[in-house]
């Protein structure tokens, strides 16, 4: 028997060698370096690694492959603009999860315990955060950008069991960090079970693990149809998961209030857009002559998804839950690019990806900066007169909140037209409809929020605003500013996206 | 077209003149208004520098462009935002930046004891780079983001001693009736763009006369609505008299020499569109000539100079609308008019800062009179304005304003003879609140208050009135001779060769103006001269008198036709509000809560439920592909 040695691109792969290097030399890090400097180490290794990561992706554009690692991932238009938008939202993200005050001293401790009181007098840091996050992001990395079930699946691990960790990491309500993270990776294992299900089912359908294969089966349509659609709808309910999409979305409430604020919002914004990313990819190529058996399916969650989060949304009465709901309709609104099945569908949910994951990125940095001696306060009644005491924040909050409203002049506007307007086109009128409306309620909850902050009278009850530290001051301007130029001035981004996007099969 | 890159420098200049103001804040206050000066200054010299090029290409390369970049590109809607420089635009750059920039030299003095005087200046350059982009802009777009401009720096400049309130109500009424004639002219612009497709001018006019006449009467209309707004014209003139609340420059600058003329700059850069749209034309033939009146009758009345001047500039718009509805044959007079009244108007509105700042701000005529002696420079520069506003050969009016008396006398018919006669009865009635202003404030016997100490006012302060007296004296004369304008601005306009018969001789018209000015001077002569004029101002007067004096009801008419059933509206509508859309939100708002709890038991924290809902859903989603397959 000969043994062929696999081909692989490295320049193609290097973005994701990169950040698997350098998650590597993280690990090494904690190891050998002392504590003192660990965290400056880790800060300064893994932004390096993560902006050369970007940098090869800037450079690997416009490349096309089919066999980048012996057909088990693919390189084209899309995967760089999501694998781009990733990195840019990780590079942000990072800088959040920089600031020590929200992990706890050590991790292994139980809450509440003498060697944790320990850990924190001696000013322990938990910074294998870092190599953590290079690991998840170097599953985001391969997630949209796998063309085997394989492949998919151990992407989705790959991003999902650092994520399950970190959530655990808190400092503050420790209990209630543990408990999300244990819930997030119970349900995940739950989620994942289905993932594997649906994908044996699709191996039934068609023999191969291949998306091509899968795909030349479902042109085809020799296969048993019962196969396809019940592996077809498992395989959605792991993606579906992920993304937080009605009936699969009750996690994200609970952890997203129990996570760290960083982690949240690194994981709200970039699992989503890997999550959609392989989603675009699987209903664009390999399910796309199947539309038929899912458009109806998909538009139904799309809807009920836009419409419970804008509602449940309205009577949350905590920020990080709050965001949580919106993040539930966001993914219904996000869904309708996927029901578009169009070129201009394709381009609107890149745009709409990274839009949102920059703004969802702002918003939970402004959620970092408001504190009182115990910690974050979350409790929106306790944000009241924001506005007078921290200007700065309580504008930059607004700026979000109008951009995830799809106000004009914001990046949320350009995103939920363009993405609207391309579902209309394949006739999805009633998913249009609904999501126009509920985005009108949804606006009701996210300006009353600014109505809180800046038109009522602050309660005197010590709710502090932190001086943002230099590098939370860096997540929150670069956010805000790419919010707004995306919405003021979109053309060469959209142009950009729509020379690039085009998926190869 | 030839691509010009300068043209980016004409509005930047002021526009980060007006920037670096704001931004610096205090710490510009010692040279600020010098930095605001050299920058409109630059923009001027730049205007220039535009011309002499502009003057050396033969006249069909004349015009020039520059884009800026793709603004708007969504499906069939592109818009590029670009400046075009033509003979047109050039006329009204060199108009804005100069008289700006003599403009911005008198404040230097005028506002030297304001505290705020650099916010003013920024203020100036901030209107200056919007009228500069208002008049450059290369489609109804662009304009349209120079036309907000001029309104927003427009409201900030007449509130700005908005410490009174009644200044500040002042530049609330100007926003208001400004945005009715915005909405029309967003109108216009949608108009344009649902049957041409475009909103550029170039494009504009070259499907004009594919798109049918209803919907360029359409887009007339709405033009004309955004006309009226701007440049006070009827019914929307009601705004500018209260205007005059601002500093005295400003009312010279903006409310007087450039943005109130932006009415009659939009209507003869869509000449292609009035031309081929008679009803609209007719329109504004009306709007022109019934403010020309209106204008006038109110300035007979006025004791307030400013308010005297604003009437007056209220009419002599109209004069401009007046030829520019008259089609071809009057756009180049209605610049030309535009061009002239820029150089009186700016110049005895600064005269009558010059009296002010002389008699502690007082602006009660009544309570001048023989500031002759004292402010001799002051006297001199104003009465050459006024000589020119009245028509007396050979002052700049006299060219300008017989043009457009003879003009039309020459649109033929009733019509003619109805225009031709309005246009004379109103030169009288300039004559005569003209001549009353002069007497009032200059001649007879002194009746000011004790504590005034009239004195002539700096050099920085006279100056730009002594060069803008020039112009008043001058600038007809050299517009008209050789036909200079007409022929200047001839390529841009679509001259259908007919030849109305004349109605009369043009030395006949001029003779018969002459005349009316003559009575309107020796009625105001014999009425203000011949008798002691009393300091306060007289109440057994008639009736036509106090209703002058009431701005000839224009705010009892609004409060009565638009206020109060706008403000009954309102409380309905707020009514409505409360019951039927708070109601429906709080009803939904209600289910949602209801929802709410429903859900929380379903959201519990335990993850059995959570895996529970999952796999219900999971089984629904089989379920559904089922009754979707089958």
């Amino acid at each position: 028997m000969t043994f062929t040695a696999p081909v692989l691109s490295y320049t193609l792969l290097s973005p994701i060698l990169i950040l698997l290097g350098g998650a590597l030399i993280g690990v090494l890090v904690e190891a050998f370096v002392s504590k003192a400097l660990r965290p400056v180490v880790q800060l300064t290794l893994t932004l390096g690694t993560l902006m050369l990561s970007l940098f090869q992706v800037w450079r690997i554009r416009g490349e096309q492959s089919l066999t980048a690692a012996m057909g088990s991932l693919v390189i084209d238009g899309p995967a760089v603009l999501l694998q781009g938008s990733i990195l840019v939202i990780a590079i942000i993200s990072i800088f959040l999860i920089a600031d020590a005050e929200q992990f706890t001293p050590l991790a292994a401790a139980l809450p509440g315990s003498a060697e944790e009181r320990e850990a924190a007098q001696s000013g322990n840091q938990v910074t294998e955060v870092y190599p953590l996050t290079l690991f998840a992001v170097s599953g985001m990395m391969i997630f949209p950008i796998a063309s085997d079930l394989i492949m998919l699946f151990v992407a989705l691990e790959m991003l999902s069991l650092p994520l399950y960790l970190m959530a655990g990491l808190s400092r503050r309500r420790r209990l209630a960090s543990q408990e999300s993270a244990l819930k997030y990776f119970l349900l995940g294992s739950f989620a994942s079970a289905f993932f594997l299900f649906g994908a044996a089912y699709l191996y039934g359908y068609s023999g191969s693990i291949t998306f091509a294969g899968i795909r030349e089966s479902v042109i085809g349509g020799s296969g048993n149809d019962v196969l396809l659609l019940v592996g077809m709808a498992f395989l959605t309910i792991g993606l579906l998961f992920k993304v937080g999409a009605v009936p699969f979305h009750s996690w994200s409430p609970d952890v997203y209030q129990g996570a760290p604020t960083p982690i949240t919002a690194f994981m709200a914004a970039a699992t989503k857009v890997a999550a959609f990313g392989a989603m675009l990819r699987i209903f664009y190529t390999v399910f796309a002559n199947a539309e038929w058996s899912w458009t109806p399916i998909i538009s139904a969650i799309a809807i009920i998804s836009m419409v419970l989060g804008s509602l449940v949304a309205i009577s949350q009465r905590d920020v990080k839950r709050m965001l949580a709901y919106s993040s539930i309709a966001h993914a219904g609104f996000l869904l309708s690019g996927i029901i578009a099945l169009n070129k201009a569908g394709l381009d609107a949910t890149i745009f709409y990806l990274f839009a949102y994951g920059v703004a969802t990125v702002g918003g939970f940095a402004v959620v970092t900066l408001v504190r009182d001696s115990s910690g974050e306060v979350t409790d929106l009644n306790r944000w009241k007169g924001l506005g007078k005491r921290s200007p700065f924040a309580a504008s930059a909050f607004a700026l979000f909140l109008l951009a995830f409203a799809g106000i004009p002049l914001t990046s949320g506007f350009i995103g939920k037209f363009s993405i609207f307007s391309a579902a209309y086109e394949n006739g999805a009128t009633a998913v249009v409809i609904t999501g126009v409306l509920s985005s009108a309620i949804a606006a009701f909850f996210y300006i009353r929020v600014i109505v809180l902050m800046f038109f009522t009278d602050a309660v005197e009850d010590g709710t502090a605003v932190e001086i943002p530290s230099i590098l939370t001051r860096a997540t929150v301007v670069i956010s805000a500013v790419i919010t707004l130029v995306l919405g003021i001035y979109p053309a060469p981004v959209l142009d950009f996206i729509t020379d690039l996007a085009i998926f190869i099969r | 077209m030839t691509t010009s890159t300068s043209l980016v420098y004409l509005i930047a200049l002021p526009l980060a003149g007006a920037a670096i103001l704001l931004l610096a804040g205090r710490r510009a206050d010692k040279w600020g208004h010098l930095l605001g000066t050299a920058m409109s200054a630059s923009s001027f010299g730049v205007g220039l520098y535009q011309l002499m090029l502009m003057l050396d290409r033969p006249t069909e390369q004349r015009p020039v462009g520059k884009k800026l970049f793709e603004w708007i590109n969504v499906g069939e809607f592109k818009v590029d935002a670009g400046l075009l420089l033509d003979q047109l635009s050039i006329c009204f750059v060199l108009l804005i930046t100069g008289v700006g920039t003599l403009i911005h030299i008198y404040s230097i003095s005028y506002m030297s004891h304001d505290k705020d005087r650099r916010r003013f200046f920024a203020y100036l350059n901030l209107f200056i780079a919007a009228m500069l982009l208002l008049v450059l802009g290369d489609s109804y777009l662009n304009l349209y983001v120079g036309w907000e401009g001029v309104g927003l720096a427009s409201y900030l400049l007449i509130g700005f001693w908005n410490q009174k309130p009644a200044y500040a109500t002042a530049s609330k009424k100007a926003f208001v009736m400004n945005r009715i004639g915005d909405m029309g002219l967003s109108f216009a612009i949608m108009i344009a763009f649902a049957t041409m497709g475009t909103v550029s001018f170039a494009g504009v006019q070259e499907h004009a006369h594919h798109a049918s006449e209803a919907a360029l009467t359409g887009m007339g209309i709405m033009l004309l609505v955004a006309a009226a707004g701007k440049s006070a014209q009827f019914p929307l003139q009601a705004w500018l008299g209260d205007a005059m609340a601002g500093p005295t420059p400003v009312s010279a600058l903006i409310h007087a020499a450039t943005m109130v003329t932006a009415g009659v700059y939009l209507i003869t850069r869509s000449n292609f569109v009035f031309d081929a749209a008679p009803t609209a034309q007719l329109l504004v033939v009306i709007v022109g000539a019934i403010t020309l009146m209106f204008g006038a009758l109110i300035g007979t009345a006025k004791d307030d100079i400013k308010k005297a001047l604003a009437a007056s500039t209220m009419s002599q718009i109209g004069y401009m609308i007046l030829a520019a509805g008259l089609g071809p044959v009057g756009y180049a007079f209605a610049i030309m008019h535009l061009l002239t009244h820029g150089f009186f108007k700016a110049g005895m509105f600064l005269g009558a800062g010059s009296v002010m700042h002389g008699m502690n701000d007082e602006v009660n005529m009544r309570k001048y009179g023989a500031l002759r002696k004292f402010m001799p420079i002051t006297f001199v520069t104003f009465g050459l304005g006024y000589l020119a506003i009245l028509g007396v050969p050979p002052f700049a009016g006299f060219y300008s304003k017989d043009m457009i008396i003879e003009t039309a006398f020459n649109a033929g018919g009733a019509k003619g003879i109805i225009l031709g006669v309005t246009t004379l009865i109103g030169a009288a009635i300039t004559a005569f609140y003209m001549t009353r202003v002069m007497i009032l404030t200059f001649t007879g016997t002194k009746r000011w208050d004790d504590d005034a100490h009239p004195h002539e006012s700096p050099w920085l302060m006279w100056l730009p009135m002594a060069v803008l007296a020039i112009g008043s004296v001058s600038s007809g004369y050299l517009l008209s001779s050789g036909d200079a304008l007409e022929n200047w601005l001839h390529p841009l306009f679509d001259h259908h060769e007919e030849h109305e018969a004349h109605l009369f001789e043009p030395i006949v018209v001029s003779a018969m103006a002459l005349t009316m000015v003559a009575i309107g001077v020796a009625i105001a002569f014999f009425k203000y001269a011949r008798q002691e004029v009393s300091s306060v101002a007289p109440e057994n007067v008639s009736i036509f008198t106090k209703i002058a004096r009431q701005d000839l009801m224009q705010d009892r008419f609004n409060e009565a036709v638009f206020m109060r059933p706008g403000q009954a509206l309102t409380t309905t509508l707020v009514a409505a509000d409360d019951v039927v859309i708070d109601g429906a939100v709080r009803g939904v708002g209600q289910v949602a809560m209801g929802s709410g709890s429903a859900l929380r038991g379903l959201q519990n924290g335990y993850v059995r439920s959570y895996a529970a809902v999952i796999l219900v859903g999971a089984i629904a989603l089989i379920g559904a592909i089922w009754v979707v397959v089958q």
